[in-house]
């Protein structure tokens, strides 16, 4: 299984913090247009981490993988 | 990263070292007047293992591009009040120049590559606030390197 994470303003419009889904196999793109079309979520401008580290869209999830959805930061 | 006050001096602290010519201190606060418009108070929220990680890379660039640099951060999380501090950065070098430059080069790269948001609230709403131009696209999904040294 993996946990994939939501913050700000995608935390709200899913309603969740974190949801389990069984990604093995499958690439960021892949998961970001399940995602988008279940929850009707824009994630255009949307960064991606795996484990805490960004990750790009070919990059293929494994079991286990802890996904992020990184909306543009707006810390400091 | 913490949820209690920031203490100034407890992050000067961190970057004290014998070889130090100069200690530059960012300290960022809550302003009350963001384009004419009043906020009443702030939340930060981070993804924290991965915030601690990022503020730690930028801490080794800093290493990598100038000798001698010590560099403590602080940013808080949680509800802010205007004038609160939300971040601490404290840079020492051997020559004030370099303490200057390495000092903002850290809140630059804070605001592009540390997974901390803040929600403004207004005396009539409140909104996730995205990077401060809202012009920025990843259409790769994570920022490129060209991105990261604006």
């Amino acid at each position: 299984m993996n946990k994939i994470l939501f913050f700000a303003h995608l935390r709200d419009a899913v309603g969740e913090e974190t949801i389990q889904l069984d990604l093995n196999g499958k690439t960021v793109a892949e998961l970001k247009e399940f995602i988008s079309e279940k929850y009707e979520i824009a994630l255009t401008n949307v960064m991606t981490a795996i484990n805490e580290e960004f990750a790009s869209d070919e990059e293929v999830i494994q079991q286990g993988d802890a996904i992020a959805f990184i909306p543009p930061v707006s810390g400091g | 990263m913490s949820k209690e006050p920031i203490v100034i001096q407890d992050v000067i602290d961190k970057v004290v070292q014998r070889n130090a010519g100069a200690i530059t201190t960012f300290i960022g606060t809550v302003r009350e007047l963001t384009h004419g418009k009043k906020t009443t108070y702030l939340i930060y929220e981070a993804y924290e293992p991965m915030a601690v990680k990022k503020l730690e890379q930028i801490g080794n660039e800093i290493k990598e591009r100038w000798s001698g640099v010590e560099v403590a951060i602080s940013h808080r999380v949680g509800k802010l009040d205007i004038t609160d501090i939300a971040v601490v950065i404290a840079v020492s070098t051997p020559h004030r120049a370099d303490a200057y430059e390495a000092n903002r080069y850290a809140i630059e790269r804070i605001k592009e590559i540390v997974p901390i948001w803040k929600k403004e609230h207004w005396e009539d709403g409140e909104e996730w606030i995205g990077n401060q131009l809202e012009t920025v696209a990843y259409p790769t999904g994570k920022p490129e390197e060209g991105d990261l040294n604006e």
